[in-house]
């Protein structure tokens, strides 16, 4: 009992759904992806070296470039500022000097202006002066009497005035020669007086008293303006020159105003044009004259005109260059410096005057260039700004991502640091570990007392688990430090599925758990891959399901990817197989299930399977003939057990982790086994995904591309490779038999077919959910049969009936309600099939029931080609063995069945031991051969011969178990090489390759590794033990049979 | 009868001494097993089989030792092949023996050689003179027209 339950505990576990950290598969990913990248630089770094090669190592000439980037940048960003600055204050400059230049060029318009119309009205007030001497030549000199007097030319000149503008008025003074004076006086009745002072004129040369003037000008009257120093000056020159003359600016009399005196010479006779000045002088006879009021005419004058306010106009005089005489304006400092100068033409050309002109204000302060000019300025700065941030935030990322890749790089070789190390020292403890493992199979055969002996079990299995948990680190390691290499072989999966059907057989014997495969009819006999890892991807999920699973089925299904994509197409083609016969079971089965157990993944259903088996039935054909050499292939582990919880699906391929802490409690397992699963598959090119229901049950499926063999490529490869590179091809002597499968369930009628089908033999279902209807349509059938012998039909050698085809124990009954039905039974028809029991477990007393009932043999599930095959060999006659139901419930292969009829070759060189094996061999119904050393067995392996397997002792003289090894598998090669494939037909052997297991003491000595080097399969320890002698052969010849 | 039964009862206390002195192990029983009518010699055979092969060994190994100087391996070979039958029949002292020799043997201790030889040869004749017994039991069982019985 205490046994029983340590052992339970420490149950060999697969994996399990897990809690943890999983650091480690992450890790490798980023492994990989960086190995498909490289280290490389930021995408965004357009700027620096675009074109240059990415660096390999990011660290020291990065860092220049970056520097070198970085003073770069710099100086293109000062540059950039300096730039702009200088765009804005040409800006302002020539915004600037235009405003100016427009400022000046209206001054010049308005100092033109100004010029030329005072010029204009002066020369129209000097024209009019002249008009007035004809007027006085004419009516005051030509007329005797003179037609004018005083009050006449007041008037006249009065009702003129407008023609002459900028004068004040006009006067006429008469030219009067001292000896004239007296006589002049006397006709006038006044004296000549002085100017300025009005006293009398002391005598003089001559005189020019003043006789006729404008109101304006009557203060002149009488005076003599030859006393004016000015108007004396002008008098000359305008008599010597004929022309009109200005004076000088001065104060005039009266109005004390600035202003300018013209004076025109009036002639007593019309003088020729080139007449001399003496002439001129002779003939005067008076003078014009006629002041001009400057400071007062003129600035009406200009007040007329726009913007008389803006600026400041003075006139100047200057006939003395370095002395400018003001006539008009202010000679002030008011106004701005910046001024026009007009050249002013006021018809005396001994007169030079100009006219200057300023604006009374300063200039405007330059608004508009300002604000031009400071906002490119902003925006210049601001740009650089933006600039030198987004340099310096890309600069920043930039050694930010260097830092993240050193880091990363850091990350990553300690990733691989770890996975070194577990490499490392899981090899190292496998190896002492296979020492303590062998020590305590050792210490366990020895005489122990019963809890010693539970003890060194229990230390025994924990070591195994210890072992296994190794291997899986060690797998793990190896798919994250990208060292998995996977192998490019071709094998038959089927076989591979019915391997693992025995593996698991034992575990789930007693739980009443159902365990089956199926494989479609559509994939391929070989295909190429790498075996071994799909055997472990496979293992690990149906251990999963085996550890979570306590009632209802297993399910193992690969189908072609194409079967499951066209089920959802609804198909029009009707179902024409004869034998399978579905109209009725929908409504029996609450889920159409292997069990009859709802599964998690409703795409499992019959429906799907059914299509996927019409679609494979009618076009065998066309899918066998398809073009593309690799198949994709649905692999689907179907349980009902007790599902995921929808919390843990997330983490369920997390190395490490389960679904709770709970569940390692209660399952045990460490959760590295999905993990491990998920990374092959995907190694394989393939995608593994799940479905589960919490207390429904789970689904694992995965996808894997698959290359498609030919079997001449399987032969030629498999002495190197497949571990079971000895299984004899499945018997075909059951060819052309034709088999009934009853029961209850359609998807269990498939899996049996399946596997009859693989054995050649022809299979009609009838699958009624019913005991009697069944009973009647296999009578029918059998009737068929006898009636009409077409082809189609024929007869019946076998039926099969699952043991709980209507529910449990149902099917043992079926032969008594057969007999009811009709009276003889079976056995009253013409042709006797074989009534054959499929049972997942049966004990002692259900074998015997059902053997009293009719059954001819009993096959116990799992279901597998070969188990089948054995059973069928009994039932139908064709073995050579007769086996009793009982032993055959022992299980498949028991040692009996596994060694009888075989040729063993003994290799010792100790007598006793040789005697031993043999007799144990013999006793196995084995026919055993002795030699003595190695040499011997060289030569009796000498090609061909009979042997199916070799038992080596490792420790001979002169040549040891190894030495032989090797040279007896050298001799294979070149005889496999030299021979032609059909020799091994000849042999009834699969190739020439002789399964040789070493004998040995010292389990420590011959470790696997070692044995495995020189072509050894395994080992058995010396002396024999039953059960270890088992395993070694049974890899060997379980699908011999 | 009663002759049988009371062979029969000496046989089975016999074989009982044999396995609590400890001069038999598990594998004699598993021989015993592997005799059946097909091989009803078997193990008679085995036995007198590892007779004359140890004694044969043991004359080697007596003349090996003696010579000088000791080839050990040719030794530690003989012992080997003595450890390797003793273990096949079940002579479990015989075999612990076998090792200690072997150890004196990676030794080179000649001394100790001789020791561990004397303690083989002892181990030996003893197992020989016990199991000569059995076998002569048995022998008589089986001429008295009894059966041999099987240990369970």
């Amino acid at each position: 009992m205490c046994q029983a339950s340590s052992k339970k505990t420490m149950k060999c576990r697969t994996d399990a759904i897990a809690v943890g950290t999983g650091k480690g598969f992450q890790g490798s990913t980023i492994a990989r992806s960086n190995y498909q990248l490289g280290p490389g630089r930021l995408p965004a770094k357009w700027w620096v070296q675009a074109s240059a090669p990415p660096a390999i190592c990011p660290s020291a000439p990065n860092m220049q470039n970056q520097r070198v980037a970085k003073r770069w940048h710099l100086r293109l960003l000062v540059l950039w500022v300096l730039a702009g600055i200088s765009v804005s204050i040409w800006v302002f400059y020539s915004m600037n000097a235009d405003i100016v230049k427009r400022r000046r060029e209206r001054l010049l318009n308005m100092c033109e202006e100004r010029a030329w119309m005072l010029q204009d009205q002066f020369v129209s007030s000097l024209n009019h002066v002249r008009a007035l001497t004809a007027l006085v030549t004419t009516f005051h000199l030509g007329k005797q009497p003179s037609a004018l007097d005083q009050d006449t030319f007041a008037v006249y000149a009065a009702r003129t005035s407008f023609e002459r503008p900028l004068m004040t008025g006009v006067a006429y003074a008469i030219r009067v020669l001292h000896s004239q004076r007296e006589q002049f006086e006397r006709e006038q009745g006044w004296v000549i007086k002085k100017m300025h002072s009005n006293e009398l004129q002391p005598a003089q040369d001559e005189y020019a008293p003043t006789v006729l003037t404008q109101d304006t000008l009557s203060h002149l009257a009488s005076l003599d303006l030859m006393s004016g120093e000015e108007d004396h000056e002008n008098i000359l020159r305008a008599r010597a020159s004929g022309k009109g003359a200005l004076t000088s600016p001065f104060r005039l009399l009266e109005s004390n105003h600035l202003g300018v005196v013209l004076t025109f010479t009036v002639y007593t006779t019309d003088l020729p044009p080139d007449a001399s000045p003496e002439e001129r002088i002779n003939k005067t006879a008076g003078y014009m004259g006629g002041a001009f009021d400057f400071e007062s005419l003129v600035e009406n004058l200009l007040r007329q005109l726009a913007e008389s306010q803006a600026i400041i106009v003075n006139v100047y005089d200057i006939t003395n260059k370095s002395n400018p005489l003001v006539m008009y304006g202010l000679n002030t400092s008011i106004g701005t410096t910046v001024s026009h100068i007009s050249k002013l033409e006021f018809g005396d050309p001994l007169r030079k005057h100009e006219m200057r002109c300023r604006f009374y204000k300063q200039p405007p302060v330059p608004w508009s260039a300002i604000t031009t000019s400071t906002g490119i300025l902003v925006i210049v700065l601001l740009i650089g700004h933006i600039l030198y941030a987004a340099v310096n935030r890309i600069e920043k990322v930039e050694e930010d991502y260097r830092k993240m890749e050193e880091l990363k790089l850091l990350a990553e070789s300690a990733d691989v640091a770890r996975s070194q190390f577990l490499a490392t020292v899981s090899h190292e403890i496998r190896t002492p570990m296979n020492g303590v493992l062998g020590m305590l199979q050792m210490l366990m055969d020895t005489d122990l007392d019963a809890t010693q002996c539970d003890y060194a079990r229990t230390a025994h299995e924990s070591g195994k688990q210890l072992i296994k948990l190794i291997n899986e680190m060690l797998d793990q390691a190896k798919i994250e430090s990208g060292r998995m290499e996977l192998e490019n072989i071709p094998f038959d999966l089927r076989i591979i599925l019915d391997d693992i059907l025995s593996l698991f057989s034992a575990e789930i014997k007693d739980r009443g758990i159902e365990l089956a495969v199926f494989v479609s009819e559509k994939v391929p006999a070989v295909l190429v891959g790498d075996p071994v890892r799909l055997h472990q991807i496979i293992t690990n999920l149906v251990g999963n399901s085996v550890k979570f699973t306590d009632r209802g089925h297993i399910f193992i299904c690969v189908h072609l990817v194409d079967d499951e994509n066209r089920v959802d197409v609804p198909n029009s083609q009707a179902c024409t197989e004869q034998s399978v016969e579905v109209e009725e079971e929908e409504s029996w089965n609450s889920c159409n299930t292997l069990s009859g157990l709802e599964a998690a993944d409703k795409k499992m259903s019959w429906e799907t399977f059914k299509l996927s088996l019409m679609h494979g039935s009618s076009e065998p054909t066309s899918s066998c003939l398809e073009t593309s050499d690799t198949v994709n292939l649905l692999f689907s582990v179907e349980d009902t057990g007790v599902g995921i919880p929808y919390q843990a699906q997330e983490r369920v391929f997390m190395p490490f982790m389960q679904a709770d802490s709970s569940t390692s409690r209660n399952y045990g397992g460490t959760g590295i086994g999905l993990s491990i699963s998920k990374c092959l598959v995907e190694l394989m090119r393939g995608e593994m995904t799940f479905v589960s229901k919490p207390s429904v049950g789970t689904t694992f499926r995965f996808g894997l591309p698959l290359k498609k063999g030919d079997p001449s490529m399987f032969k030629s490869h498999a002495e190197a490779n497949w571990r079971h590179p000895q299984n004899a091809p499945l018997p075909t002597k059951f060819k052309g038999k034709k088999a009934l499968v009853v029961d209850g369930r359609p998807v269990r009628s498939q899996v049996t077919r399946y596997h009859l089908q693989r054995l050649g033999i022809f299979v009609e279902i009838i699958c009624s959910n019913e005991c009697c209807s069944a009973v009647s349509r296999v009578i029918a059938r059998c009737e068929t049969t006898n009636s009409s012998s077409s082809g189609a039909t024929g007869n019946i050698d076998m039926v099969l009936i699952d043991k709980d085809a209507w529910g449990p124990n149902t099917g043992v009954d079926f032969p008594d309600s057969l007999k009811k039905q009709t009276d003889a039974g079976l056995n009253g028809l013409l042709t006797a099939p074989k009534l054959i029991l499929l049972a997942m477990s049966l004990n002692d007393e259900e074998a015997c029931k059902a053997q009293k009932a009719g059954f001819k043999d009993i096959v116990v599930k799992p279901l597998r080609a070969s188990n089948i095959a054995l059973c069928l060999q009994v039932a139908l006659g064709f073995g050579n063995h007769r086996l009793k139901v009982r032993e055959l419930t022992e299980g498949p292969g028991s040692m009996h069945n596994l060694l009888s009829g075989k040729h063993i070759l003994v290799v010792d060189d100790n007598r006793v031991n040789r005697r031993v094996a043999e007799g144990a061999l013999v006793k196995f119904g084995a026919h055993v051969e002795c030699a003595e050393s190695g040499r011997e067995a060289i030569a009796k392996l000498q090609l061909p011969h009979k042997f199916d397997a070799c038992f080596m002792d490792v420790q001979m003289p002169e040549m040891d178990g190894f030495e032989a090894t090797r040279r007896i598998r050298k001799a294979e090669i070149a005889a496999a090489e030299r021979l032609p494939r059909n020799g091994e037909v000849k042999n009834g052997k699969h190739t020439y390759r002789v399964p040789i297991l070493a004998m040995t003491a010292d389990v420590i000595q011959a470790t696997p590794e070692e044995c495995a080097r020189c072509g050894m399969d395994g080992y058995v320890s010396k002396p024999f033990e039953e059960e270890q002698l088992y395993k070694a052969v049974a890899i060997f010849f379980e699908a011999a049979h | 009868m009663d002759v049988i039964g009371r062979l029969q009862r000496q046989r089975t206390e016999l074989t009982q001494a044999l396995f609590k002195e400890g001069l038999l192990d598990e594998q004699f029983t598993q021989l015993q097993l592997l005799q059946d009518p097909n091989n009803p010699d078997f193990v008679a055979e085995v036995v007198s089989l590892f007779f004359e092969d140890s004694e044969k060994l043991l004359d080697e190994l007596t003349r090996s030792l003696e010579q000088d100087p000791v080839d050990y391996k040719k030794v530690d070979a003989y012992v080997h092949q003595f450890k390797g039958s003793s273990s096949s029949i079940g002579a479990q002292r015989v075999k612990n023996a076998c090792v200690i020799f072997r150890t004196c043997c990676e030794e080179r201790s000649q001394e100790g050689c001789r020791q561990a030889l004397q303690q083989v040869k002892h181990e030996f004749f003893l197992i020989k003179s016990r199991l000569e017994a059995l076998l002569q039991l048995e022998q008589q069982i089986l001429a008295a027209g009894g059966t041999i019985p099987f240990m369970e």
